[in-house]
């Protein structure tokens, strides 16, 4: 009797709640692991408490009293946040280098997908391996670089210990894979281009840079859109590298805010759950403006469309 | 060869058979989980080792031992600690067991030692004392000290030093030779830290030393910065490597193998690597870190501990093992040249007849009256000990920064006691 009533309710309103019922598994893992944690670490910025035991218990309310200290003049912060904005620029490098590749590679030559393939390895490795291969390359001693350099008459570089080129040190490692994922997504829209534009754009006498700007291009913008979002989410997680690489070092010189959130709070010598928490709310401010942008050009995209 | 381990096999449990029976005066059963950062080759066999006697000595106990990496268990000792917590863990002495003590933790093993079931610990008690309580047992310490390469000294026709003066006589020798005096790699910031260690304890003695660790004297106080002063003449004399900053300590030791470098400020545990790497124990030595002030003598020589987290469930289990562990005739046995190659916790032990355990036990014994400090990093609070190693480090690469450093010391000085 029960089961026939509820199963005619069911039936009767299936069609809206079956998306829900599909959707409730992912809804409550993004709230369990992303949403809910968000919210935790602004409460927790406001605290001071070093992990261990309760935050009710152990936490001390400090208020706004971390990002205070945090604004008010810690180097740390301010190297962290330079060094970040270095990374957003310097990393967007990737997508007309991976743009130039994937147009060299557009051809049809014998052996064109072992070429291909090469040019994507750096990017199927692990961040790990890239840079532990770029830091043996740097090495003052016995690095290639320094190798190189020696035969042209130049003095060994340690750039890895220079606090004043190590960041860049770091994120050319770092471009070397991003450089290949821009070019693998440059290639599939290539793909997508109308040839029939193109031998219309040829018939009008467009050739080279024109050709290349006013035809190619336009056509390849939902490819330099993908490209852009995840360069800047690359830029904005460089976290792995520049552990592998120089530890944040010398004497944190190459640390971005998420390597100084880690070193705060979760490190060897980190006890300041709530100073860390602070740096990841202004980190995940800064992300804000990014996916701000991300998500208003789609939701422009989807009104175009309709 | 099978014989000779089967033998000795049988020696250990006939030890372990007396020693546990003296401490308990019974079997134990029930469940007792061990984890243990001893994850390098050697360490690892004796935590193995132990395990396998205490089990063969008590064989109604199921033990269950789990071993991590030594660098990840410093960042993972917090959640095992909380989330469902091993018997026993291993960690260090001294002010890096703050955290875990003041967060309740830790377990008080205090009566431990009232109730004479540490027989042989007295003198390292202090170490494991944080708010008049002892919260461990320790394993292991080991001496600090310049080991070099007596070749070359023998060489260059030079003896080991007893006083800063000498010691920068000889590295100007050193120098001229083209080479550099001291191996070090600072990449992990803490090898700095030995260096500060002993120019502060040398020019103004261990209690000031600890004063500084305490938070009790400025970094901008005229003594440290005199400190810092000696330290700058060896570094402006070219006395390191250079790029220091670029190496982990065992990529350090390259130099000094190369013979590009003669001496290196390290712990006993660089010997085994040097070792390794071919050198005979006629091309390597020790000598205590030269004298600078007329202080007596304060000498670095960390321990290594075992303790019970407050979470634990077989707590009875877990102080039976560590009486076990700290037991005369284990600590014998594990600090051995073949095993952990350190010096013994227990005054009853024997220090194997090794040249630098000896020597370093000697050192440590006869003449270090100022104290015995444990390390930068363990003897200042977790957050001073991190800005200070960076701060040093920085010193070591470019020392007319020192202003600037000192500053930033002093301004996280002013934070982390108040």
């Amino acid at each position: 009797m029960t089961t026939t009533q509820t199963r005619s309710w069911y039936k009767r309103n299936e069609i809206a709640i079956t998306p829900w019922l599909f959707l409730l598994p992912g809804l409550f893992f993004f709230a369990m692991y992303v949403i809910i944690p968000i919210f935790q670490s602004f409460w927790i910025s406001l605290y001071e408490w070093n992990g261990l035991g309760k935050l009710s218990e152990e936490g001390e309310w400090v208020g706004l009293g971390n990002y205070e200290r945090l604004l008010g003049g810690d180097r740390k912060f301010e190297t962290s946040f330079w060094n970040n904005l270095k990374w957003l620029v310097l990393y967007l490098l990737a997508i007309p280098m991976g743009l130039g590749i994937s147009l060299f590679l557009n051809q049809q030559v014998r052996g064109i997908r072992l070429y291909k393939s090469l040019f994507f390895f750096p990017f199927v490795i692990s961040q790990v391996v890239v840079g532990l291969v770029f830091s043996w390359f740097y090495l003052p001693r016995e690095g290639l670089l320094n190798a190189i350099l020696s035969w042209f008459g130049s003095d060994g570089v340690n750039i890895l210990g220079d606090p004043a080129t190590a960041t860049y040190g770091i994120i050319a490692a770092g471009l070397w894979p991003q450089t290949a994922y821009c070019m693998i997504l440059y290639l599939t829209g290539l793909n997508s281009v109308d040839p029939e534009q193109v031998e219309a754009a040829r018939l009008d006498g467009a050739k080279g840079h024109r050709m290349l700007w006013h035809v190619i291009l336009p056509q390849l913008k939902p490819a330099t859109f993908i490209a852009f979002v995840v360069t800047i989410i690359g830029a904005l997680r460089s976290f792995d590298l520049i552990s592998v690489m120089t530890n944040g070092g010398p004497f944190g010189s190459t640390r971005v805010l998420s390597f100084y959130m880690f070193e705060e709070s979760l490190s060897e010598y980190g006890f300041q759950m709530g100073y860390g928490a602070a740096i990841a709310v202004i980190l995940f401010l800064i992300m804000l403006v990014f996916i701000g942008y991300f998500l208003w050009s789609m939701y422009q995209d989807e009104k175009g469309a309709r | 060869m099978n014989s000779m381990l089967k033998a000795s096999v049988a020696a250990l449990a006939l030890g372990v058979a007396s020693t546990s029976a003296f401490a308990d005066g019974h079997a134990l059963s029930g469940d007792l989980r061990i984890v243990s950062d001893m994850s390098n080759p050697a360490p690892r066999a004796v935590m193995e080792g132990l395990v396998a006697d205490f089990g063969a000595a008590n064989p109604d106990l199921n033990i269950e031992l789990e071993i991590v990496d030594r660098e990840a268990w410093k960042t993972q000792i917090r959640n095992a600690l909380t989330a469902n917590a091993p018997d026993v863990v291993n960690w260090y002495a001294a002010n890096r067991m703050g955290p875990y003590v003041e967060a309740g933790l830790f377990e008080d093993v205090s009566d431990m030692y009232e109730d004479g079931s540490l027989p042989g610990l007295e003198a390292v008690k202090g170490a494991m004392t944080l708010d008049g309580a002892q919260w461990g047992v320790p394993y292991t310490y080991y001496q600090w000290g310049i080991y070099y390469r007596e070749d070359i000294f023998n060489e260059l026709g030079l003896t080991e030093p007893a006083t800063m003066d000498e010691e920068m006589a000889n590295c100007q020798v050193i120098i001229d030779s083209g080479r550099a005096c001291y191996a070090i790699g600072t990449k992990f910031l803490w090898t700095a830290g030995g260096w500060f260690d002993y120019m502060n304890m040398r020019t103004n003695g261990f209690d000031f030393h600890m004063e500084l660790a305490r938070g009790e004297v400025a970094w901008n106080d005229p003594r440290v910065l005199e400190t810092f002063a000696n330290w700058r003449a060896l570094i402006d004399m070219g006395a390191f490597i250079d790029d220091h900053q670029s190496y982990s300590w065992q990529e350090a030791l390259q130099p000094m193998l190369d013979g590009e470098a003669t001496a290196y400020l390290i712990g006993n545990f660089a010997v085994p690597h040097l070792r390794e790497a071919g050198l005979t124990d006629d091309q390597i030595d020790f000598y205590q870190f030269p004298t600078i002030a007329d202080v007596p003598q304060g000498e670095d020589a960390p321990t290594d501990t075992f303790h019970i987290p407050s979470n634990a469930t077989n707590k009875d289990n877990a102080r039976a093992f560590l009486a076990f562990v700290a037991s005369a005739d284990v600590q014998t046995e594990i600090n051995a040249g073949a095993a952990l190659g350190q010096l013994p916790v227990n005054a009853g032990s024997s220090v194997d007849a090794d040249e630098f355990l000896e020597q370093g036990f000697e050192m440590l014994s006869t003449n270090a009256q100022g104290g015995v400090a444990q390390f930068f990093d363990r003897d200042f609070p977790a957050e001073m000990a991190s800005a200070g190693m960076e701060g040093l480090q920085e010193f070591m690469v470019f020392p007319d920064n020192l202003d600037d450093i000192i500053e930033r010391l002093e301004e996280t000085r002013q934070r982390v006691y108040e």
